[in-house]
């Protein structure tokens, strides 16, 4: 096995980490080991070092490109660029990169959808689809539970907040 | 704009007051927030940060609480000026370094201070003396309110206000306490403390923040995570650990005068008897003899002092502070002797710690 930083000399250290029910492991050479300051591995979590390297980002963000290099067609921003720097090049490219970053965020935040402040003009929107999101499931739910009679109140609370009728598919 | 002339004085600093400020020295929130449809300030070249800056400013110059305010692009800032906003914990280290296409909105009161392309296009901070976390949320969250209307930010419905790095997606929110801990170190509890408050989920940095050591015995703690929680609860997840660390800073101070109090008084002794006859002293050493004067303050040591001397003087023996007295460039030696020279002056008519504290202490 090569070590997964320099590719070249072979892996003699060997990190496991789980995370809730996820494994991560990471396996260097000795001195790819000892340039990062790996020493003693009780210290520090995979996660530290994903944020130190951006390695395990990179990696995430390689194999979710199918090893073809990823490219933000806003800015150029490359998720080489992404391995030097931990930082991302724009806005959007939290939409090229959407599918890597997904889990570096589970390992990094508490959730991975935000619940906090919103601008005062989206808030509105954000509310109705929040909404809107939570209406659907209930409606899905009562028609499988062929509650269809609760179906139906659900169905017009979501006329109610879209203004229009029910997409066909999920229509009575 | 003179910045030496804008900031407040030293002097004035230290006689601030807030909550718990024996121990806790300040609060602080910031929120990264950056524009739409713009590279990123470490992605950007230099016209469109230039470009950024120019829009941002105005903007934040505009806002009320932002009359008078001191408002300088970062290329018309000596290295001496930016290293003392450094020192006044004003800027991040990071933004020190920054130049052109970078920029700084500091209000009069020095209770809000923003940077413009740090690592994100808008770094806005509240800073409140003592611990007073959710006032400081609560100014800078009306602050960003104001903002938003000016500026078009960067959000997205799932992951929120978008910013350079990941580790700040969502909240963009920061909340920090910096700590004054001699207690816990002198008590060899530190280590634990910070490790079971890093298990919480929360960081715990030195006296300039990120990768720095803790000078002084001053500890920041702050949160980590900003994705999957709201605003609040990371506010009163980081008030109830402050709480809990300043009981057991108290216990630690109680439980040293009572079972070692030859060691506390030792320690208070040498570092006033350093302080007061060093003919040269260096900034780290200051510090951390300062810190252990301020706990002989707190524990009532030194009748008639004020801790905010020893404040002002944590404050005025800093490097640039420090350089800033004096009209030719000093070398670090030349600086040592100064210092002490400084020192010595403002100790003269502090007496010599007490042995038995009086009993009206605290």
């Amino acid at each position: 096995m090569l070590c997964t930083i320099c590719k070249e000399k072979p892996a003699t250290v060997h990190l496991t980490q789980i995370v809730g029910d996820k494994m991560q492991k990471l396996d260097l050479c000795e001195d790819c080991a000892k340039t990062k300051g790996i020493n003693d591995p009780t210290s520090f979590g995979l996660a530290d070092l994903d944020l130190v390297l951006g390695l395990g980002a990179s990696q995430q963000l390689e194999q979710a490109a199918g090893g073809v290099e990823l490219k933000c067609p806003r800015c150029g921003f490359t998720q080489a660029d992404f391995k030097k720097s931990g930082r991302l090049g724009c806005a959007e490219c939290y939409v090229t990169f959407a599918e890597g970053l997904a889990g570096l965020l589970k390992t990094m935040h508490k959730g991975t959808r935000h619940i906090g402040k919103a601008p005062e003009a989206l808030r509105a929107n954000r509310e109705n689809a929040d909404k809107l999101k939570t209406l659907q499931a209930k409606l899905a739910k009562a028609i499988k539970d062929e509650k269809y009679e609760q179906a139906a109140q659900v169905r017009d609370e979501i006329k109610k907040l879209t203004g229009r009728p029910t997409p066909a598919n999920l229509a009575l | 704009m003179n910045l030496h002339e804008f900031l407040v004085s030293p002097a004035e600093t230290a006689q601030r007051h807030g909550p718990h400020d024996r121990i806790v020295m300040s609060s602080r929130v910031r929120l990264a927030r950056n524009v739409r449809d713009a590279a990123f300030p470490g992605w950007a070249k230099k016209p469109e940060r230039v470009k950024i800056l120019e829009m941002i400013r105005p903007a934040v110059e505009s806002l009320p609480e932002m009359k008078g305010a001191f408002s300088e692009a970062m290329d018309n800032l000596g290295a001496l000026d930016k290293q003392i906003l450094v020192e006044r914990h004003l800027i991040s280290r990071e933004h020190a370094a920054k130049s052109s296409g970078s920029g700084l909105v500091l209000n009069r009161e020095e209770s809000f201070c923003v940077m413009i392309n740090e690592e994100d296009h808008l770094r806005m901070q509240a800073l409140r003396p003592g611990l007073q976390l959710r006032q400081a949320w609560g100014a800078i969250d009306h602050l960003d309110s104001e903002l938003e209307k000016k500026l078009d930010y960067a959000f997205d419905n799932e992951l929120g206000y978008l910013t350079a790095c990941p580790t700040n997606l969502g909240t963009g929110i920061r909340v920090s306490a910096m700590l004054h801990l001699p207690g816990l170190v002198l008590g060899e509890q530190i280590n634990p403390i910070i490790q079971s408050v890093n298990k919480l989920g929360l960081a715990v940095r030195g006296l300039y923040g990120e990768g720095t050591e803790a000078l002084g015995n001053v500890f920041q703690v702050s949160n980590q995570m900003t994705l999957g929680e709201t605003e609040t609860t990371i506010v009163e997840r980081l008030e109830k650990v402050l709480a809990q660390i300043i009981e057991h800073e108290e216990n630690a101070r109680q439980t040293l005068l009572e079972k070692k109090p030859k060691v506390v008084f030792n320690h208070i002794g040498r570092a006033y008897g350093i302080l007061a006859n060093a003919h040269s002293i260096s900034s780290k050493e200051t510090m951390n003899l300062l810190s252990l004067m301020r706990l002989g303050v707190d524990m009532g040591l030194f009748p008639g002092a004020e801790r905010s001397l020893v404040d002002e003087l944590f404050i005025l023996t800093q490097p640039a502070h420090l350089q800033k007295q004096f009209s030719d460039k000093l070398s670090a030696e030349e600086r040592d002797l100064l210092r002490a020279d400084m020192v010595r002056e403002r100790l003269k008519n502090v007496s010599r710690p007490v042995v038995k504290p009086p009993s009206a202490a605290n």
